[in-house]
């Protein structure tokens, strides 16, 4: 480490302060704003009132926006938990050919801009499904979420996984017990915060997406981030976007605060 | 005469009218091109304490993996109390094995982790409970159960993960480098108590280890490895006194080795000689007795509290090492002394066969 001298220490401080601030003090200011009992967004709040929040519990596409947003989280990252852990568990585990690319293929969609992704599947969605007689409808969505989703779990389970001791398993084995058992009593609580953190990221990352949502979300169906890209330009919608946005922000931030504490605490001991 | 310094044959120290143990016939185990063990014949007999001793890569880890199930031989058969396990997973044999770093689940307690086997088998609460209590017992941590394994000191985790194993009372308990974790005075407590509960529970314990003191300290039986075979199997007396190769020689403790030419030189007996160092005595006047002598000069004087040992150098060059108990007057000796060296005829042993001879 190296020694500072306390007017750098000051300087770095402020730097660091000042982006952090810089990156931060927008999203207070949406929040606070969503407590805001004008209509028009302003700084400072004169008068605070939760009249907005009611109003957008009381907005019907609001409400079936969060319940699509939910659904679509909540599957992709079922999705993702069950096929990230296993494809993880394959490559971890066993050799075979084509390992490698298995793994660049796996971790791609998260380097993949979501506007390809997005197209892509768009165009065999419309293309190739359609004309075969499958509509893929909502579950599309969840699918192209699940896409980029198994990622996160993938990594977090390999990264666990490469780090326990493989005579665990053979311990279990020698002491009578079958694979399935191995893997019930021993393997996967060995992974089981990793796979828990990492279904938390796929989560977050599914509620707040909107790029690939564009594309593959069948016509009508409005995730949450949908529905306030459709309402950026009515001015006076601008405080119910204010909800909107703060319930995204907390949604997505609690999982990813969660998830970081998991890893941390399975790695301190 | 020496019937147990033929390579890999073996006679068990008691007649037994039932089968061994353990028997392996003809295994072999390449890992791709490497052969990490050649062709090998071994019969370990009931109630034994048996250890295998080999510097790493000799093969005898693998061996222990084998017996246990974790790897598959490329060749030959591998049978258990005279039934053939080769094909066996390992939860389908008799065999239990305490790792060289124990392998104790981490997320369970230390009662949890000792009762694992007798709840996979479905052990009924009551039963399962009085039978780790015992085992917990045995190795003296009845007190540590609701602990988990990170809590526990080396020695008590290596006590965790040998009550694990002895509770289900196998045929067969494999030790991988048991001690290994230990520091020094742990591991010597550890090998007399070690070999009380093999006394106690009369299992067959095979013990793999790469530390020639813990072998012959623990073992009834000594297998001794070198690259994928085995090179002499014997008591410990056996192998120490009467090693069949150079490299048993040198691998169980420091020998004197001397080559036929200079055997016959000195010694008039043209043939691969060995003397252990301990069994050399020094003194400066040359013996009164008619007893064997060569003379030499000190080079190095080697002080290690109990004993000191003297490298003594003979005519043309070769040395040899005299080790003699600290006390013993006679035989304080300083570099560059001329010193007689002798020896009981009895104690000068030549060796067999030398398949792996160096020079």
């Amino acid at each position: 480490m190296f020694h500072l001298a306390p007017a750098t220490k000051w300087a770095l401080g402020l730097v660091a302060a000042t982006v952090l601030t810089f990156m931060y003090a927008p999203l207070l200011l949406v929040m606070a704003n969503s407590f805001n009992a004008a209509q028009i967004s302003s700084w400072p709040i004169e008068s605070f009132s939760l009249h907005w929040w009611q109003r957008a519990s009381q907005t019907d596409a609001i409400r079936e926006a969060l319940w699509v947003s939910l659904v679509t989280a909540l599957g992709a990252t079922a999705i993702a938990l069950v096929l990230g852990s296993m494809v993880a568990m394959a490559l971890q585990r066993y050799d075979f050919f084509g390992k490698n690319t298995i793994n660049l293929l796996i971790i791609l969609p998260i380097a993949l801009p979501g506007i390809v992704t997005g197209v892509a599947l768009n165009n065999t969605y419309k293309n190739v499904l359609e004309p075969i007689g499958i509509q893929v409808g909502f579950f599309g969505l969840i699918v192209a979420h699940a896409t980029f989703c198994v990622v996160m779990v993938f990594n977090n389970v390999q990264a666990r996984l490469s780090r326990m001791n493989p005579r665990l398993e053979e311990a279990s084995a020698d002491l009578g017990a079958g694979p399935l058992t191995t893997f019930r009593k021993v393997t996967f609580p060995g992974f089981r915060t990793a796979f828990a953190a990492g279904g938390l990221l796929a989560f977050a990352l599914s509620f707040d997406e909107i790029v690939v949502s564009i594309f593959t979300a069948p016509p009508g169906v409005e995730t949450l981030p949908l529905w306030m890209l459709n309402n950026m330009a009515r001015p006076n919608q601008q405080s119910l976007l204010n909800v909107v946005a703060t319930v995204i922000i907390l949604v997505s931030m609690v999982p990813v605060y969660l998830s970081q504490r998991l890893t941390r605490d399975a790695d301190s001991n | 005469m020496r019937s147990t310094t033929a390579p890999a044959t073996i006679t068990p120290p008691a007649a037994e009218a039932s089968a061994p143990a353990i028997s392996l016939r003809g295994v072999a185990k390449h890992f791709g091109e490497t052969v990490a063990v050649r062709n090998l014949d071994l019969d370990i007999a009931r109630g034994e304490l048996f250890s295998m001793l080999g510097p790493s890569g000799s093969g005898k880890t693998t061996v222990l993996r084998m017996i246990a199930g974790f790897e598959q031989p490329t060749a030959g058969r591998i049978l258990l109390d005279g039934a053939e396990v080769t094909r066996k997973a390992p939860f389908d044999r008799e065999v239990n094995t305490v790792f060289q770093d124990y392998a104790l689940f981490p997320h369970m307690s230390v009662a949890d982790n000792v009762g694992y086997g007798l709840a996979v088998r479905k052990v009924a609460r009551d039963e399962l409970r009085r039978q780790v209590t015992e085992a917990l017992a045995r190795v003296h941590l009845d007190h540590l159960a609701d602990r988990l394994p990170s809590q526990l000191s080396g020695g008590q985790r290596q006590r965790v993960a040998l009550a694990r194993a002895l509770v289900l009372r196998p045929r067969v308990l494999l030790l991988d480098e048991p001690l290994g974790a230990l520091d020094r005075k742990l591991r010597e407590q550890m090998q007399i108590e070690l070999k009380a509960i093999q006394r106690e529970v009369g299992i067959t314990f095979v013990l793999v280890t790469h530390d020639q003191d813990e072998a012959l300290t623990l073992s009834d039986r000594v297998a001794v490895f070198h690259e994928g075979g085995i090179e002499q199997v014997g008591t410990p007396t056996e192998v120490y006194e009467r090693p069949a190769t150079t490299f048993v020689a040198g691998f169980l403790g420091a020998a004197n080795i001397i080559e036929p030419e200079l055997a016959d030189e000195l010694f008039g007996r043209r043939e691969l000689l060995s003397i252990r160092p301990e069994r050399l005595r020094l003194s400066a006047a040359a013996p009164t007795d008619s007893a064997p002598t060569v003379t030499g000069v000190v080079t190095e004087v080697v002080y290690s509290g109990p004993a000191t040992t003297y490298v003594v150098e003979l005519r043309g060059g070769t040395t040899v090492m005299a080790t003699r108990p600290a006390g013993d007057d006679s035989a304080s000796h300083r570099r560059g002394d001329a010193v007689h060296l002798t020896w009981s005829p009895s104690d000068l042993y030549a060796i067999p066969g030398s398949p792996t001879r160096t020079t």
